[in-house]
Parts: C-alpha cells; sequence; structure tokens
C-alpha cells in the first residue's frame, strides 16, 4: 500500500506539471496577456511583475479556499474580486514603498493585476471547490508558471532588443544581485523593434509555436514507445 | 457502346501562372533596377545581391520547416520578386545586416508565419522595411548623393565591399537629405516653402533620379514605364495606381492652392518618394489588395490619403509603406463588404424570383 504522504506529493507534482507546461497560465489558457505584452520589455520587470501576481495568486488561493464554505454561489464573483482587490491594493502599497523604482517601471500594471483574469479563473474554477492546501499549492504553481513565461518573454526580448539581460536587477531584488545584471553584447545600440509592443506579440508567437513542436514531438515520441513496448 | 475517348471540355487555357505573373514584374522593375545599381554604384549592388540572396535562402528554409517541396515553390519566384522590391526600398549603402534582416522579416514573419504565398494580410516588403526603419532609423535614412558607377570620386569594388560590410563609414560629404526630409525639417523651423525648396528640389533631376533616394525609388520615369508595361500586360489593373496617383495629386493640388508656402503641389509628391514604385508595383500585389474593381479603387483612395496625410502632419517624412501596410489590413474588409453579387442570387444571397408575369391581364376576370 502506498503511504499517504506518497500520494499527497504525487498530487502537488501533478499540480506543478500543470501550472509550469501542461496548462500554464500562458502557454497553456492563453490568459493574462495584457500584463505579459505591456510589461516585458526587460526580464527584470518580468520577474517583478511574476513575483507580485504570484504573491496574489498564493493568497488569494488561501483567502479563498478558507472561505469557501460561508461565500454564496450568487455573491462569489463580487467577493472574490474585493479579496484579490484587498491583496493587490497591499502589494501596491509595499511596492511603493520598498521598490519605488520597479513599481515606477510596472507602473499601472500592479493595481490591473486585479483585473488579471488568471487569478480569477484560477480562484473561480480550483480554489471555491479544493482544500486549502491543494489550492494553495495551485496557486503556487499557476504563479510559478507565469513569472517563468514573463521572464523567459522578457530575456527574448530584451537581449535582441538592448543587448542586455536583467538589467536594472538590483532595483528589485537589492545590491546583492548586482551580478545578474548582465551586458551581452557591448555598445549595441538596439534593435528597437522587440522591445516596442510588435516584438512582444511576435516573440510570444515564436514562443507558442515552439512549444506546440515540443509536444507534438513528446507526443510522437510517446506513442512510438508504447509501440515498441507493447 | 462508344468507341471514342471522352474528352474534356472546350475550356479555354490562358498561359500564365504566377511564375509568368512574377516574371513580368521582375521584367518591368529591371530598368529602374538597373539605373540604381548605375547610380549608387558598387554598394547598391552588393545590398541588392545579398537582398535577394538572403531572401532566396530564408524561403529555402521556410519551405523545408514547413515540409513543402522547395524547387516548386521557390521557382514561382515570389521569393525573389520579394527581396528585390526590398531592396529598391533601401537606402542604397545601408550595412549587410539590414538586407538580412529586412529579408528574414519579410519571407519568415511577412510571408511564412501566415502560410506561405497568398496567405499574408501584408506586404511582405513593406513590412520588412517598417520593421526596420522603426528599428534601425539612423542606418535607414542616412541618405547618399548619386554617385554613379565608375565615375570620379565614386568608391571602387572594394571600397564598396567595405561600405557595405560595415568596414568603411559613408563620408558624411556624399550624404543628403531626401526632398520630403527637406521639406519636413523646413516646416518644423518655420521655413516656408519658398525658402526650404531651392537647392534640394529640381523637377527635372527628381523625375530623372539623380537624387539622394532609395535605390529604387529615384527614377520616377522609369518606375512609370515599367508600370505601363505591366499595365499593358494586364498583370496589374489600373485601378490601384491610377486612384492612388490620383488622390495624392488632387490632395496636394488642393492644399497648394490653400497655402502654397507650407503644401508642396502635387508634382513634388508624385515624383518624389516612392509614389510611383508603391503606386504601380507593391499596392497592387494580388494577394494583399482587394478583388474587386471597386474594392481596388477604394483600396487605393485610402493608400493616397493616408500617403498625403503622413507625408504632411505626420512624424516620418515618408509614409508609403505606413500607408500600405494600413490599407493592406483593410483590404479583406473591403472584400467583405463589396462583394460582387453572386449570378442569379440577390444581393443578400437569395435565389433570384422568376419574374411575375407583366400585369397587363385585369386581377379580376370579370364575367360576361
Amino acid at each position: 500500500m502506498t503511504h499517504p504522504a506518497r500520494l499527497i506529493l504525487d498530487d502537488y507534482r501533478r499540480l506543478f506539471r500543470d501550472g509550469i507546461w501542461d496548462n500554464n497560465v500562458v502557454m497553456g489558457q492563453m490568459l493574462a496577456l495584457c500584463p505579459l505584452l505591456a510589461v516585458t520589455g526587460t526580464a527584470t520587470n518580468g520577474l517583478g511583475m511574476g513575483l507580485a501576481t504570484t504573491f496574489v495568486m498564493v493568497a488569494a488561493a488561501l483567502l479563498i479556499s478558507m472561505f469557501r464554505g460561508i461565500i454564496t454561489p450568487e455573491v462569489r464573483i463580487p467577493v472574490f474580486i474585493l479579496l484579490i482587490a484587498a491583496l493587490v491594493t497591499l502589494v501596491d502599497l509595499v511596492m511603493n514603498a520598498y521598490l519605488y523604482e520597479m513599481h515606477k517601471a510596472l507602473g499601472l500594471f500592479i493595481p490591473l493585476i486585479v483585473t488579471n483574469c488568471a487569478i480569477l479563473g484560477r480562484a473561480e474554477s480550483f480554489a471555491s471547490r479544493q482544500p486549502v492546501h491543494r489550492a494553495v499549492m495551485d496557486g503556487l504553481a499557476m504563479g510559478v508558471g507565469f513569472t517563468l513565461i514573463l521572464v523567459v518573454l522578457g530575456a527574448v526580448r530584451e537581449i535582441p532588443g538592448s543587448g542586455t539581460l536583467f538589467a536594472d536587477a538590483r532595483l528589485l531584488l537589492g545590491d546583492g544581485f548586482a551580478w545578474m545584471e548582465l551586458t551581452l553584447i557591448p555598445d549595441y545600440r538596439g534593435f528597437l523593434l522587440m522591445i516596442l509592443p510588435p516584438g512582444a506579440f511576435l516573440a510570444l508567437g515564436f514562443i507558442l509555436a515552439g512549444k506546440r513542436v515540443l509536444d507534438t514531438r513528446l507526443a510522437a515520441r510517446a506513442a512510438s514507445m508504447k509501440v515498441a513496448e507493447a | 457502346m462508344t468507341t471514342t475517348t471522352p474528352v474534356s471540355g472546350p475550356h479555354t487555357h490562358a498561359p500564365g501562372g504566377v511564375t509568368s505573373q512574377m516574371g513580368w514584374v521582375i521584367l518591368a522593375l529591371l530598368p529602374a533596377t538597373a539605373f540604381g545599381v548605375y547610380l549608387f554604384g558598387w554598394p547598391a549592388l552588393n545590398l541588392l545581391l545579398i537582398t535577394v540572396l538572403a531572401a532566396i535562402a530564408f524561403e529555402v528554409m521556410s519551405l523545408r520547416i514547413a515540409q513543402r517541396p522547395v524547387t516548386p515553390f521557390l521557382m514561382d519566384g515570389s521569393a525573389l520578386l520579394t527581396g528585390l522590391l526590398l531592396a529598391l526600398t533601401l537606402p542604397p549603402w545601408a550595412p549587410w545586416w539590414i538586407a538580412v534582416l529586412g529579408a528574414g522579416f519579410a519571407i519568415v514573419v511577412g510571408k511564412h508565419v501566415f502560410g506561405g504565398l497568398g496567405q499574408n494580410l501584408f506586404n511582405p516588403a513593406m513590412l520588412a522595411r517598417v520593421a526596420l526603419l522603426v528599428s534601425f532609423p539612423l542606418e535607414m535614412t542616412t541618405w547618399v548623393t548619386p554617385q554613379p558607377m565608375f565615375a570620379e570620386g565614386s568608391p571602387g569594388f572594394i571600397e564598396g565591399l567595405a561600405i557595405t560590410f560595415g568596414l568603411a563609414a559613408i563620408p558624411d560629404a556624399m550624404t543628403g537629405a531626401t526632398v520630403l526630409g527637406e521639406t519636413q525639417t523646413g516646416f518644423s523651423r518655420d521655413l516656408g516653402l519658398s525658402e526650404t525648396l531651392p537647392g534640394v528640389y529640381d523637377p527635372m533631376q527628381q523625375a530623372l533620379g539623380f537624387i539622394p533616394a532609395s535605390m529604387g525609388e529615384g527614377s520616377a520615369l522609369l518606375l512609370l514605364a515599367g508600370g505601363l508595361l505591366l499595365m499593358v500586360r494586364r498583370i496589374i489593373s489600373w485601378e490601384i495606381p491610377v486612384s492612388m496617383l490620383g488622390t495624392l495629386a488632387a490632395l496636394a493640388t488642393i492644399f497648394m492652392l490653400i497655402d502654397p508656402e507650407r503644401f508642396a503641389g502635387p508634382g513634388l509628391h508624385l515624383i518624389s518618394g516612392g509614389a510611383m514604385l508603391a503606386a504601380f508595383f507593391i499596392a497592387t500585389d494580388p494577394v494583399t489588395s482587394p478583388s474587386t474593381m471597386r474594392g481596388r479603387l477604394i483600396f487605393g483612395v485610402g493608400c493616397g490619403l493616408l500617403i498625403y496625410v503622413i507625408r504632411t502632419w505626420g512624424g516620418y517624412p515618408e509614409g508609403i509603406a505606413f500607408a500600405i501596410i494600413l490599407m493592406n489590413g483593410l483590404a479583406p474588409l473591403i472584400d467583405h463588404y463589396l462583394r460582387p453579387r453572386t449570378y442569379g442570387r440577390t444581393r443578400g444571397g437569395k435565389p433570384l424570383e422568376p419574374k411575375a408575369p407583366a400585369q397587363t391581364a385585369p386581377v379580376t376576370e370579370k364575367r360576361p
């Protein structure tokens, strides 16, 4: 008989697999595209946005799952929005106080986390129907998956766009992380298109296409393995 | 039982197809291309060859990735034409990587991402030009004054290679502003046209092409001749060039009459910049323009209007690429609303009722 702890770990692993790859907020569900396209001019901005969203996702999942017994279905959407809005206000004020430069760079998109459909979507479809521990794990997995795609898209745009990687990382993470700020191409005058909005659409399109190609290959390989086993 | 073998219906078969169309367009472009190469010397020839070869290389690569047969699609000449058109709109002494990046953007993003020839929403060459102009404003607006091949002072073969491959800088003495650029800077400095134009604008030189310009937009007359050849051969129809140039000229005339110091006349607008090249060779791309006659007229008017607006009030001195891309985006919409009536059906798509017999007879017959 399998140990119960083993079962829970397996369950968490599946949740993370979903959040990071199979059902990724962006690559699987195509949600939260507005902040994704708007703030990924640099990998650092992507990371900041991702961390803020992850915090809101985990906290919202925790609260909503805890209160899921007393929220009636008729008022659930306003209640979810109120909870999420309160959390976002918290993040907004904290970032304004301690990460002022980063807050300025992300600008309006921090308050707009409230309208991020990925958060409300997970609250509605997962957190409001699941026990607290699973809801929190799912929020974390989705948040990490979102952060990853934000950072990848930010890097894909930043490297050709301005020849740097994680520029201004110390504004987000403190002076200890100055080593992250890489200048990959010195004396580079920039491929402006990648920094502008069209670059975000182009890069996202190629990333989505790349995921599909990879998934098709993996499925084909899995199928041929099965045939070989049989 | 019949003994005769069945033959197909008596359908006539017109010669042509994609390859022959592309061939004619390339042929019609050749005089202007040759003149551009002569006028701007070895660096221009290098740029032309690099752009065309890069376009073909990217086409082969894209076809391989899409797992389509390479030879038949490559031999239709569309990649060659895209490369040629792109090269003609580049500053002739641009560095090699501009050509390669532009060709890659045109073929991969402009064409194959949409599904290949015939599926693209935007003209690939114009899309690449806009991407380059937005990304590299300095390289894309460094115009040289004509340095004819073999003329004294113009770069030789080796110097030409050095310029194309970025080993030698373009001497400042050889650069100049285009007429459209000059009128715009003049306007921003509150100078009237009578102060700006003398010295930079000579209608004869402008029409013949002895001016700082991109490789293919120099000689308005050679482009016009090529365009007329295409019209005579019925490769392109008359609607787009006529309505586009007509709108541009009409707007320029109206505003010139309002304030001749502020607005340049129709002559300058028609023979400067890429107006001729765009009207005959780029806006008429059958893939990205509407397919009905009325649709093409609207398309041309829209292009002319946008070109005039961008040139006169916009931030860029030349707006042809932007205008054509915007109208390309509208072409499916134009086609949707101007769908011709299907034979035997009403505009709404319902079958036509057979005509009721003429009501000459009285409705109720009275018995005698």
